[in-house]
This record gives structure tokens, C-alpha cells and sequence, in this order.
């Protein structure tokens, strides 16, 4: 037995003695639950941040690369809490009005350029979801832009589940009609959505009691028949049994009193209103419910139920106590979500360290991951970025990008690969070209001699 | 005060109630003379005047620079820690044609149809449009407003952000004559490799589409030479007069184009016929710099913040492109090609001093180059003597987000910075 522990010690001690160390050294240090540190390091073990503090107090272990970063800045990966990116084909199950049995996770690419591009604006981690077709859209995966590495090592793997709702005109379906001969589908109107969700619970409340009454038989020994299994009341169960994060997409502030309301009478928590762009209107309930906010600064009247949106949405509601996020739902804005994070100083007055807060440890949390990303601190993921200067400032870019200690994206390397890139598409097109010729001089042959 | 946010209240109320209509107020209709001190004045043509001082009276700019004498009559603004710039000017978006994008009610940027010349942005500018007060509560004093959609869109109009018709709004009618020049795939943006039937098909329906362009011009021309020589039994037609400026080369073709072969298909299309033209989008321009530079082609660059049109590009393509432009002395201005956001403008220009562009180029870019490239420099652009008194007041860099913009003059009036969304937000601030 005690050989087995000294064993296991030896094993351990030489895999410490192996993990890669990174030390970034002279950078302006934004912690985001610490305050920052001028003339600070990171020292990144492995996959986990090991040391951060003023370069004075931080000794750089033998081995370890340096990285000099004086004059940059250097911040947590950003958390992008509502994504579609590294979605293969469709987005939405939208066949049926809850289709809260299918999981994103299924179809998910590893091969979506789009989640490199974000490693080039800084963003790590993201909520893959559905989309907002149907009124439960399906599960969501919480994942890693881990580009170059298989899909199967994205998803976060201890991170909570996730369940998409959505309400307002895209579940009532208001901006598309069917083909001609094609009924509307239910809902149509916001009456329905709440039906829809409000009937779901109501039957998952029921085959949960089908459950408990069947064990409560087994534990008395009295004969009993299983209920059959049931997919969907499966992960509807799990939501009232506190196993599912729920992530609602809505707009109008009516639609999201009415969620809060169906949940406090069903019994289930909503973690995050997404979008939520009428939430300044209703922030005291949105508090007083314990409901995050993930929400676009400054998109609006792009449909009639964003003809409200108002920059000063991400202001209202913090100052009303919600924690809240900056998202994106596009794979073109998560490439700047530090850009969003500075207008929410702008248009309401946050401070840089609120600011930095929103794109940073507030979606961390929203998402049930602030205890492994979201800050640099010490035993946290070293999901680390450097930045030429202040996050905040529209004329810095990205350098670098670390995923749990490994670079993801480089500028300079980017630079490098591109020349190769492009020396190999030219020498692709030319044996392509060459072959075409060929085959054409065959055919041509062919046609001679039969 | 109750009053003041009674009336605040009952405003917002109204603008719910009238929907999609401005209820902002607009310009006062008042030129007085004013003169900011001791503000950093950033000419834009010339070099940054510290503590200086810059006056206008009736519209115009009449004295910038440190000794300046300030009229008696003048309402003096203390510039202590501000800044001031000429108005941003927007070479391409939405503004004044739309207000909400999915009620099709509200959207008036394309027209039914391939070929709309005779489209003309301002006679849609809705001038109590909600976006009118959004964008130039950012700094935003004039745009090109852009219709949309077919393969000539129609003209565009230069207008400023404030004015109560679309006439006192427009700076310069019939600005350019919008073409989305043919492209070879079916998405604008997709590249991929299709099907051989339906790669076959796509060429078929580009040849007809390219046919169609320039049998119009064709057209056009013989109509304009008709037209010159007063032709017997002459009957007119809207369309091709439309196009008479352009071909005979007075009104620029402001041609987009974004992948490398299609800039080139359009370059062929100007030699052709001889045109004043502009290009736009130009995704994929700096193969083409050379060709460009060599027929002295001013380019309009944006939006910037969208993605790469290809798998295989650059990430940062579109950030690039100016700096590429701006090394081989290109005329370049940029635009955001948006509607809400156009505001955003300025963000667009700062993506591209992030990558390579000198940053006084990417105020350039969305100042005084628009206005060379669309042929009114000696009204707006800059901060000189004479011109137009779009100005703007701000606490810093108006290309960084964190910069706030503290006041807005057009034409020499004092403009409200009010918008449906302060206008919301000091309603729901006081949310009891």
C-alpha cells in the first residue's frame, strides 16, 4: 500500500516536472477580481495559472518561457455567454414547440473557422446554444475554443448542463410564414409560449410524481412497473431538480416578468435572461429573482421587439443589482466583446473594472464556471490573453491567446502560417490544374481511339 | 424639475405611442455665432491646435486657430479638457430609409427589380426617423444615405443629420449611382466549390446579369447622345436618364465589389465605358492595388467589423485593407453600412489603425476623405474657414469607445443630444 502511494507521488512529482511553465512578465496585469497590477506576472503551470503578482514577487521557475510583455496588457480569456458557434448544419430543432430532448453537443465542429477568429479577439470559452426557434430549443454545451484539437476536448467537461428557452416573436414565429398549404405551428402568439413552457412543467411535475410513487413502491417491496422513460420529461425533471441551468432568450420586458412568474410557480430557478434587451425596465424583478443577464450593448431596431434595446440597458440593470454580461450571437461581435464591455462606460457610466467585469467573470458565473475561468488567480484555468494595450481602447489587438497554459492563437505565428498557406493553396491549384489537363487530354484519347 | 420629468414622461410616452416616429427635437432653426476656447481644435487638414480657438456664425466657420478674436455677440463655450473635430461623415449606410429592419413597413432601402436607377435615396429620408437623433448623438454629422438591393440599387443622397425635410437635410443630391456589380456565386459572400450543374447555372445567370448591366449602359449612352442632339420624336424614359450623368461621367458609379475577380470584372466594366467611378466593399482589394492605383480609383472601404468573406482569409482582412490602401496613396474613406449602428462608425475606422493604419488616416477616413471622395470638400470635412459648421465637441478621441460627445453643432446649430434611448433610460432610471 505503501509502495502504491510512493508510486503514485513519483508519477505525480514527474508529470509537475513536465507540465510546460509560461511566465509572462512586465505586462499590466488585469486580475478582474483583484484589481490590476502594473509591472505584473503570470505564471502559468501546466493548464492552471500557478503564480500572478508584481514582477518583483513572482521568481521564474528554471525552464519556463518568458514572455516580455512590457507596455501590453494581459487579461482573462473572454467568456462569450451566448454562442452558435461550432454548430454543424442547423441551429434549431424547430419541428416541435419544445424540443428540449436534443443536445447542441451532438453537433458540434471542431472545424468552424469562425471559433479561431475568436481566439484572435480574445474569446475562450462560450454557451454553445440553439436557437430561438421553438419555445425550448434544446440543451446547450458550455465549451473551450480548443481550435486544432478534437471536437470530443471542447465541451467543459464538469460544467453545468444548460437548456435553452426562448420567447417573443421567434418562438411565436411573428418574422417568417410558412409555405403556402402549411399550417402555422403553435404558438403563435406570447399567450402560447407560456403555455407551451407552463404545460411542460406541469407534465414533468407529473412524471416525476409517477417516479417518486414507483420508487416509494420498490422501497416497500410492493411489486411495481417502471414508468417508461421519457427523454424529454427526462431533462424537463432535471430542470425542477435543480440539475439544469435554463438560459432564456427574450426581449419585451412583459415576456420576461411572465417566465420569472411560470418559474416561481413551477418551482425551477432561470439562471441568465439572454438578450433581455427590455430588462432595464423590469431590473428590480429580474434582481429580486436571483436571474443573471446576458444581453447585446447596443443592438436594437432590428425587429419590432428590439425597437426598445437601449445602450444603457447593461447600466440600469447592474445598478439594480443583476449580474450581467455582455454576449454576442454572432461569430463576428464575439471577436470584440472587450469593444461592448467599454460602451456599457459610455452609455451609463461603469467603471474600467466593471466594465471589464462583463465580458469576464459576470458571464463566468452566469454560466456556473467562475471557480475555474472568468479571472487570473491562482488554480484557475490559465485562460490568459495579451493584449498590445488597454482592453478597453478600440486601438489594441490581441497578441496572444492561451487555452489552460497552451498557446491557440498567435499573431506572429498567424503571420507566418499565412505565407505557408498561401504557398501551399498555390502549389494545390497548380497539381489541380495540372490533373484537369490530363484528364481532358485522356478523354480526348479515348475518344480518338473508340 | 417635476415639471422637467413630467415632461420627459409624457415625450417618451409619445414616442411609443407614435412609433417608429422621432419625437427628438430638431434643429432650432437659429445660427448664432459661437466660439469654443481653449479646446484642443483637431482641423483635420492641418495639424492639432492646442488651446485654441474656433468660432462660426450663420452656418459657417469663420476664424480657427490660437489668436483669434471672438465677436461680441458670440455665445462663448469653454473647451477646458475638450476637444473638437469637424462632424464624422459616414461614405455609405441605411440612415433616414429604414427604422425597424423586420417590419417591411418601415423599410424603404430596395426597391423591386434588377436595374433601379431611377431610385433616389432622398426621396424616402424620413427626416423624424429615430435613428436620425442615434447616430449623430455619436458624432455622426452627415452620411450617404444608400438604397440597396438589385444590381443598380438606385442613387444615393449626402445628407446631414438634422433638418426637418429631407431638403434641408440633403448636402448633395444624387451623390453616386449604387451598383452591385454581377458576382459569380450565388451568396455574395459564399466561395465554395459548387456542383458542375450548378456552377454551370450560376455562370449562365452572371453572363445575363453582366449582359443586362451594360446593354443599360449602352442604352444609356445612345440616350444621352439622342438627348444631346435633341432628336426628333424623342420619348423619354426615367430609367436610362437616370443613367445619363453617369455615363456621360458627371455623377460617380459607386461600384461594389468584393472578391478579387469581381473588382476585376469591374475595373473592365469602368474601362469600358469610361466611368467616374468609386469602388465599394473591396473585400479583397489589395491584389488589385496596383490596378486601382494606376486609374486613380478612390476606394470605400467597410464595414469593417464584419467577417472575412472566405474559410481561408485572413482574420484580419477587413482590418488591413486601409493601411494597404493608405501605403499605396489610394483615396480611401470608410463606412459602416449600417443603420442602428452606424453610430459605430468611428470604431470601424479605429479596427483599422489597430492594424496598420496610422491613426490620424482613420480620422481622415471618416472626415475629410469621404468628403473628397464624394466631391464636397470645400463644404465639409474639415475644420477651415468657410465651410459648413459640422462640429463636434468631445472629452477625447472620438475613435475610442470611452470618449463621450458633449455637444453637436450641424450647419451651425446647436443639436440636441437626446435620443429615444436617453429619452428611455432617464424614464426607467426613475422607475420608482
Amino acid at each position: 500500500m505503501k509502495k502504491i502511494a510512493a508510486l503514485t507521488l513519483l508519477i505525480a512529482v514527474s508529470a509537475i516536472a513536465q507540465e510546460h511553465v509560461t511566465v509572462i512578465r512586465n505586462a499590466t496585469v488585469l486580475t478582474i477580481t483583484n484589481g490590476r497590477i502594473e509591472h505584473g506576472s503570470v505564471v502559468m503551470r501546466g493548464s492552471k495559472i500557478a503564480a500572478v503578482g508584481p514582477d518583483s514577487s513572482i521568481s521564474v521557475p528554471a525552464g519556463a518561457a518568458v514572455i516580455d510583455a512590457a507596455g501590453k496588457f494581459v487579461m482573462p480569456g473572454i467568456i462569450d455567454s451566448h454562442s452558435h458557434t461550432a454548430v454543424e448544419g442547423a441551429v434549431n430543432e424547430g419541428s416541435l414547440a419544445n424540443t428540449g430532448m436534443v443536445r447542441i453537443a451532438d453537433v458540434m465542429t471542431a472545424e468552424e473557422i469562425a471559433a479561431y477568429r475568436q481566439l484572435a479577439g480574445g474569446t475562450t470559452t462560450a454557451l454553445i446554444l440553439h436557437g430561438s426557434a421553438n419555445s425550448i430549443g434544446g440543451q446547450s454545451q458550455i465549451a473551450k475554443w480548443k481550435w486544432g484539437k478534437p471536437v470530443s476536448e471542447w465541451p467543459i467537461k464538469d460544467a453545468p448542463r444548460t437548456i435553452k428557452f426562448a420567447l417573443g416573436e421567434n418562438p411565436k414565429s411573428a418574422n417568417f410564414r410558412p409555405p403556402e398549404g402549411v399550417p402555422r405551428q403553435y404558438p403563435a402568439t406570447r399567450m402560447g409560449v407560456e403555455e407551451v413552457i407552463r404545460t411542460s412543467f406541469t407534465d414533468a411535475r407529473d412524471y416525476l410524481a409517477k417516479w417518486d410513487e414507483y420508487e416509494a413502491k420498490q422501497k416497500r417491496g410492493e411489486p411495481a412497473i417502471p414508468p417508461r422513460r421519457d427523454l424529454l420529461m427526462e431533462t424537463m425533471a432535471d430542470i425542477l431538480r435543480g440539475r439544469i441551468d435554463v438560459h432564456s432568450h427574450c426581449y419585451r420586458s412583459d415576456e420576461i416578468l411572465m417566465l420569472l412568474n411560470v418559474a416561481h410557480d413551477m418551482g425551477f430557478h432561470i439562471k441568465t435572461l439572454q438578450h433581455v434587451l427590455e430588462g432595464y425596465k423590469v431590473a428590480k424583478e429580474i434582481a429580486a429573482a436571483g436571474t443573471g443577464a446576458g444581453t447585446f450593448i447596443d443592438w436594437w431596431g432590428f425587429k419590432a421587439e428590439a425597437y426598445d434595446a437601449i445602450p444603457y440597458n447593461i447600466a440600469l440593470m447592474t445598478r439594480s443589482g443583476v449580474l450581467t454580461s455582455v454576449n454576442s450571437d454572432s461569430a463576428e461581435l464575439a471577436r470584440r466583446l472587450n469593444q461592448d464591455a467599454a460602451k456599457a462606460m459610455k452609455y451609463g457610466g461603469l467603471t474600467a473594472d466593471e466594465a471589464l467585469k462583463l465580458c469576464t467573470i459576470n458571464p463566468a458565473k452566469e454560466l456556473g464556471i467562475d471557480t475555474r475561468v472568468g479571472s487570473i488567480e491562482v488554480g484557475k484555468d490559465a485562460d490568459v490573453v495579451i493584449w498590445t494595450g488597454d482592453p478597453l481602447s478600440t486601438y489594441s489587438r490581441v497578441e496572444t491567446t492561451f487555452i489552460e497554459g497552451e498557446i491557440y492563437f498567435d499573431r506572429s505565428r498567424d503571420l507566418e502560417q499565412r505565407q505557408q498557406l498561401a504557398r501551399e493553396k498555390a502549389d494545390r491549384l497548380k497539381k489541380e490544374a495540372e490533373e484537369t489537363a490530363r484528364e481532358k487530354k485522356d478523354t480526348k484519347g479515348r475518344k480518338k481511339n473508340g | 424639475m417635476a415639471k422637467r420629468v413630467l415632461s420627459c414622461f409624457v415625450a417618451a410616452l409619445l414616442s411609443m405611442t407614435l412609433y417608429a416616429q422621432s419625437v427628438i427635437p430638431n434643429n432650432p432653426g437659429v445660427k448664432p455665432t459661437f466660439a469654443i476656447r481653449n479646446a484642443t481644435i483637431y482641423p483635420v487638414t492641418a495639424a492639432p491646435i492646442p488651446n485654441g480657438t474656433i468660432v462660426f456664425s450663420r452656418g459657417v466657420i469663420t476664424a480657427v486657430g490660437t489668436n483669434v478674436a471672438v465677436p461680441s455677440d458670440a455665445i462663448v463655450i469653454d473647451g477646458s479638457g475638450l476637444s473638437v473635430y469637424p462632424g464624422l461623415i459616414d461614405a455609405g449606410d441605411k440612415v433616414g430609409l429604414t427604422e425597424i429592419s423586420s417590419v417591411a413597413g418601415t423599410v424603404d432601402t430596395t426597391e423591386v427589380g434588377d436595374l433601379n436607377p431611377n431610385a433616389r435615396a432622398e426621396i424616402a429620408i424620413n427626416p423624424h426617423s429615430n435613428l436620425i437623433p442615434v447616430t449623430r448623438a455619436n458624432g455622426i454629422t452627415a452620411v450617404l444615405s444608400v438604397p440597396e438591393g438589385g444590381i443598380i440599387s438606385g442613387q444615393s443622397a449626402l445628407i446631414q443629420l438634422a433638418g426637418w425635410t429631407p431638403a434641408e437635410m440633403v448636402i448633395k443630391s444624387n451623390a453616386g449611382m449604387h451598383i452591385r456589380f454581377p458576382r459569380l456565386r450565388s451568396a455574395p459572400l459564399a466561395d465554395q466549390p459548387q456542383e458542375e450543374e450548378a456552377e454551370k447555372e450560376l455562370r449562365k445567370t452572371y453572363t445575363k446579369d453582366l449582359d443586362k448591366l451594360r446593354d443599360l449602359f449602352r442604352d444609356a449612352q445612345a440616350y444621352a447622345k439622342a438627348a444631346a442632339a435633341h432628336a426628333h420624336r424623342f420619348n423619354r424614359d426615367t430609367i436610362l436618364e437616370a443613367l445619363v450623368p453617369v455615363v456621360e461621367g458627371r455623377e460617380p458609379a459607386m461600384i461594389e465589389a468584393n472578391l478579387a475577380r469581381d473588382i476585376r470584372a469591374a475595373l473592365e466594366f469602368i474601362d469600358e465605358f469610361k466611368l467616374k467611378a468609386i469602388l465599394v466593399g473591396a473585400q479583397d482589394v489589395k491584389p488589385l492595388v496596383p490596378e486601382l492605383k494606376r486609374r486613380n480609383i478612390p476606394v470605400i472601404l467597410g464595414p469593417i467589423l464584419e467577417l472575412p468573406p472566405r474559410e481561408d482569409d485572413p482574420y484580419d482582412l477587413l482590418f488591413a485593407n486601409a493601411a494597404a490602401l493608405h501605403e499605396a496613396g489610394i483615396k480611401f474613406a470608410i463606412r459602416s453600412n449600417d443603420d442602428h449602428n452606424a453610430r459605430n462608425l468611428p470604431y470601424h475606422a479605429a479596427f483599422c489603425a489597430a492594424f496598420g493604419l496610422p491613426k490620424d488616416e482613420a480620422l481622415k477616413a471618416i472626415t475629410i476623405y469621404p468628403a473628397q471622395i464624394l466631391g464636397v470638400d470645400d463644404r465639409i470635412g474639415s475644420l477651415e474657414t468657410g465651410k459648413i459648421a459640422n462640429i463636434i465637441v468631445t472629452d477625447g478621441d472620438p475613435l475610442e469607445i470611452v470618449t463621450n460627445v458633449k455637444r453637436v453643432f450641424i450647419g451651425g446649430e446647436d443639436i440636441t443630444l437626446q435620443t429615444r434611448h436617453t429619452q428611455l433610460y432617464e424614464k426607467f432610471k426613475a422607475r420608482p
